[in-house]
């Protein structure tokens, strides 16, 4: 026989009365209070409340960092078919580049939504578009993005099995500029959607997270195209001048000593950020420059992939790592 | 409308979460959990998705003041209850990117749970760290300002059921001067610690939530100087948009050279 459920109405105006008097009748007179069994330790100065989280901890999962990796190749991608269609007459290499971007647009909203608390309401995204969200922003670049490449990929493949006419050449050119332009927006503001939060290590590092995530994008784009086959010196200098800067922001971060920083310093957060930055960084510029072998090069592809997906795990870590440091947070708004 | 808003004042605060059960019961949140925190009678640590109202509980090494004429202990205990600042620049408003998050008529800051898909943004875009997700449910909550039950002319749930008048609700520019005179009351009676958070100069430009309380913010773990992530736009997009510049000149010489 099941049981019947118990129903909970709503409460009512009654109810709250009643809520409001037994609180005041069970309050003791003064002088008649008896604390806890054990009593809990002062709080002085500027203390915190005894040392909890003032913020929350990013709930996001493994697909975001993943996201942000695979967005930044695809969105670089779509670049470097502009720029090879426009300065060279190879057909192969922007053919390719557009192949990974509009593979990288395919699998991106698929993690985004898988991501979500309520995946089946993903379409509420696409309700408003606001300017102050960077999330917003991102979610309309990425819509453009895939129908920019979509135009760009119809244009080319048309072009590339010799059915050219001005009307397919005029759309290929549209959706590789277009293309470029809002590639070039999706790696990037992946940088000022965490850049731009409460988080204190993430808004703290809000001018060099872009940079940081548009570097790891280059390298991570060419090293693609390199594991494919195209081992042109166009993509061994965007390998360099990548793994340069990534070697500059790893320098960049390891000196910034501040408290807010600490995450970068110490524990998980710190090890994998550090480990990222050396392999996409010195790692991948010394293989670079010591061999121009086709091994070699591919070997730094390599090196540069693991650490810039690594890096943006590490970013996400040291966001929940830093969302914990109250004291860090009190410090640099003390400061301020 | 009128905009409203709560006076919260930790000097009168009994600590006996009628405010706590009474929010539960009118919004019929779930429960959070018993997790207690600094040997304290606190049992849910900060507000959350199903902690709309948090009572907390400090010790703090001065006298216990006038009110205790009787009693000789070195410290004294105070209480707060602790709710969604309902910022005038609200940061998850801001970041919410499926408008679930809007401003009320009222003027404070609301969650349609029919529009909200969970993507976790506001969560990180709160600098005070209250609104989160629920993970059974997949959703954000937060504190509604019982905006069913002002509309329908009552005060909210929380203030209704405060047995001393530590939650005041009323029309925001009146409580504001209420709170300062409560302030200006208390330092004459000797708690010159006494003060207003009500954070005003920061870009989050004040809030429709203020409080009363001794000591400093940062006891009550009330970030001193909370900054609306949206006041960080500007620089992020600056970088984010010159680095894209560069890296689309450096690709284009990569193939021209």
């Amino acid at each position: 026989m099941p049981q019947p459920i118990p129903t909970n109405p709503k409460a009512t105006e009654e109810r709250l009365d009643e809520i409001r008097k037994a609180a005041a009748d069970k309050a003791p007179p003064v002088g008649q209070t008896r604390g806890p069994a054990k009593p809990p330790p002062q709080i002085r100065g500027r203390e915190s409340y005894y040392g909890l989280p003032v913020l929350k901890a990013p709930l996001w999962t493994w697909e975001v960092p993943l996201y942000f990796f695979i967005g930044g190749i695809a969105g670089v991608s779509a670049v470097i078919a502009f720029a090879s269609q426009m300065f060279t007459s190879d057909p192969a290499l922007p053919r390719a580049a557009l192949w990974i971007a509009i593979v990288g647009a395919t699998i991106c909203p698929v993690l985004l939504i898988s991501d979500l608390g309520r995946p089946e309401r993903f379409l509420a995204m696409l309700r408003v578009a606001k300017i102050q969200s960077p999330m917003s922003v991102g979610v309309w670049t990425l819509v453009a993005f895939s129908g920019c490449v979509f135009l760009a990929l119809v244009g080319n493949e048309l072009t590339f099995r010799g059915h050219a006419n001005p009307l397919v050449i005029g759309i290929r050119w549209a959706g590789e500029l277009t293309g470029a332009l809002t590639g070039l927006l999706l790696a990037a503001y992946t940088g000022v959607l965490i850049g731009a939060t409460a988080n204190p290590i993430w808004s703290h590092n809000r001018r060099a997270i872009p940079p940081h995530f548009l570097a790891s994008a280059v390298g991570g784009s060419a090293g693609v195209l390199e594991l494919v086959g195209f081992l042109t010196p166009a993509t061994q200098l965007l390998g360099i001048v990548a793994a340069v800067a990534e070697t500059l922001l790893g320098v960049h971060f390891e000196l910034s000593r501040l408290p807010v920083n600490a995450p970068l310093h110490r524990g998980k957060s710190a090890w994998a950020f550090r480990v990222a930055g050396t392999l996409a960084g010195p790692v991948a510029l010394l293989l670079r420059l010591l061999s121009d072998s086709a091994a070699g090069r591919r070997t730094a592809a390599v090196c540069f992939l693991i650490g810039s997906l690594l890096s943006r795990y590490a970013w996400i870590w040291a966001g929940v790592a830093s969302a914990k440091d109250t004291e860090a947070l009190f410090q640099i708004q003390r400061k301020a | 409308m009128t905009i409203s808003a709560f006076l919260t004042d930790a000097t009168l605060c009994i600590g006996c979460k009628a405010c706590e059960v009474a929010c539960k019961e009118w919004n019929e949140v779930p429960a959070d959990g018993m997790v207690w925190s600094g040997l304290s009678y606190d049992n849910t640590q900060s507000l959350g998705a199903s902690t709309w109202r948090h009572v907390m509980f400090l010790e703090q090494p001065q006298a216990a003041g006038p009110q205790f004429a009787d009693t000789n202990d070195p410290f004294r205990w105070v209480f707060l209850s602790d709710v969604c600042k309902h910022c005038a620049n609200a940061g998850c408003l801001e970041a919410c990117p499926t408008g679930s998050i809007m401003r009320t008529d009222v003027g404070s800051v609301l969650v349609q749970k029919d529009v909200c898909n969970g993507c976790g943004y506001c969560v990180v875009s709160c600098p005070f760290g209250v609104i989160d997700r629920r993970p059974d449910d997949g959703r954000a909550f937060k504190c509604t300002f019982c905006y069913d039950r002002q509309k329908a002319g009552l005060i909210p749930a929380c203030a209704k059921a405060c047995p001393t008048q530590s939650i005041q609700f009323g029309e925001i520019e009146e409580l504001q001067q209420r709170a300062k005179n409560r302030v200006h009351e208390l330092h004459e009676r000797g708690y010159q610690d006494a003060r207003l958070y009500d954070p005003k100069e920061t870009s989050v430009g004040g809030v429709h939530a203020f409080f009363v309380i001794l000591g400093e913010p940062e006891n009550y773990n009330l970030p001193p100087a909370p900054e609306a992530p949206s006041a960080y736009l500007k620089s992020a997009w600056a970088s984010a948009l010159i680095s894209a510049a560069i890296v689309f000149g450096i690709v284009c010489l990569a193939f021209a050279v």
